[in-house]
């Protein structure tokens, strides 16, 4: 069950990651970005390092994706 | 305690279940606010019922559990209302089978809230 | 047989990940993909809760608890930006 888990969290971070990239506009980008961080940590936390995984859940789904937005927010009007 | 335990799995599967419905009415809903309504309700419900199950399974941290449930049943309404009134503020469509709207005719009556509309993104 | 009925409720755990992934890329405005980022954060507190079980280990519900703080942080900021009120 484990094994199955493993796989399919594997092939989410992949589409998401390239979603992440390839996308036109910025701010789906940065949310792309928040679910793989997102789908990694459960894939930490199944690899048996949850020290790893509370970083993951607390600067790569959280922090950065506020940060990213209140700079999107910043500098909206400049082009 | 081995009827606990049994008791406890049912009602994880029970909120698997409905976590499951959440994201096929996610799929089929035609709106974002309906998509909204329907994802937060059934998957606020889900994983209270999962967690629930179990911390009837794991009585060692039943306590935290219980600060989680708590802490869900707070927040995740309370974002969802935000996304709602973020959605209907930026124009998002609404469908064709939309009845009511209360809050556009609210908007009308107090013109100074629309002041400056942004387009829909 | 609780483990057993812990396995399919795994399943189909996974299998609505999934699905809430589909409509993050089938989406059609920004409103919609945050949604389904809530969802897919929520269903994640679940499946960190049953592996917490299944291993044995009473640390990992940690980590469920922090996400349950962040992922309300995530929203609200995206709505925050929507509005043009951060």
């Amino acid at each position: 069950m484990n094994l199955i888990i493993v796989i399919v969290l594997c092939l989410l971070i992949v589409a998401m990651a390239v979603t992440a990239i390839m996308h036109k506009k910025l701010t789906i980008s940065v949310l792309a970005a928040g679910v793989v961080s997102l789908l990694a940590s459960v894939l930490y936390l199944l690899l048996a390092a949850p020290d790893v995984a509370m970083t993951e859940a607390a600067i790569g789904s959280g922090l950065s994706t506020i940060i990213f937005f209140y700079v999107l927010n910043k500098i909206r009007n400049v082009k | 305690m081995e009827t606990l335990k049994i008791i406890g799995a049912f009602i994880t599967l029970a909120g698997s279940v409905f976590l499951l419905l959440g994201s096929i009415g996610l799929i089929r809903m035609p709106d974002v606010f309906t998509r909204i309504q329907v994802g937060t309700k059934a998957s606020t419900l889900g994983t209270i019922l999962s967690l629930f199950g179990i911390g009837l399974m794991f009585t060692e941290i039943a306590g935290k559990i219980f600060l989680l449930i708590i802490f869900i049943l707070i927040t995740n309404p309370v974002s969802s209302h935000m996304l709602a009134r973020a959605a209907h503020y930026i124009g998002v469509k609404k469908a064709d089978i939309t009845v009511v709207d209360k809050l556009s005719e609210f908007r009308e009556k107090q013109p100074e809230n629309n002041a400056q509309k942004p387009e829909a993104e | 047989m609780a483990n057993t009925i812990l396995q399919i409720a795994g399943g189909i755990m996974l299998l609505s990940l999934v699905l809430s992934l589909y409509r993050f890329f089938r989406a059609g405005s920004l409103v919609d993909r945050v949604i389904s980022f809530d969802i897919m954060t929520i269903i994640s507190i679940s499946m960190i809760a049953m592996i917490t079980y299944t291993s044995g280990r009473a640390i990992y519900i940690d980590v469920a608890l922090i996400y349950g703080l962040l992922s309300f942080l995530g929203v609200v900021i995206v709505a925050r930006y929507l509005e043009k009120s951060l």
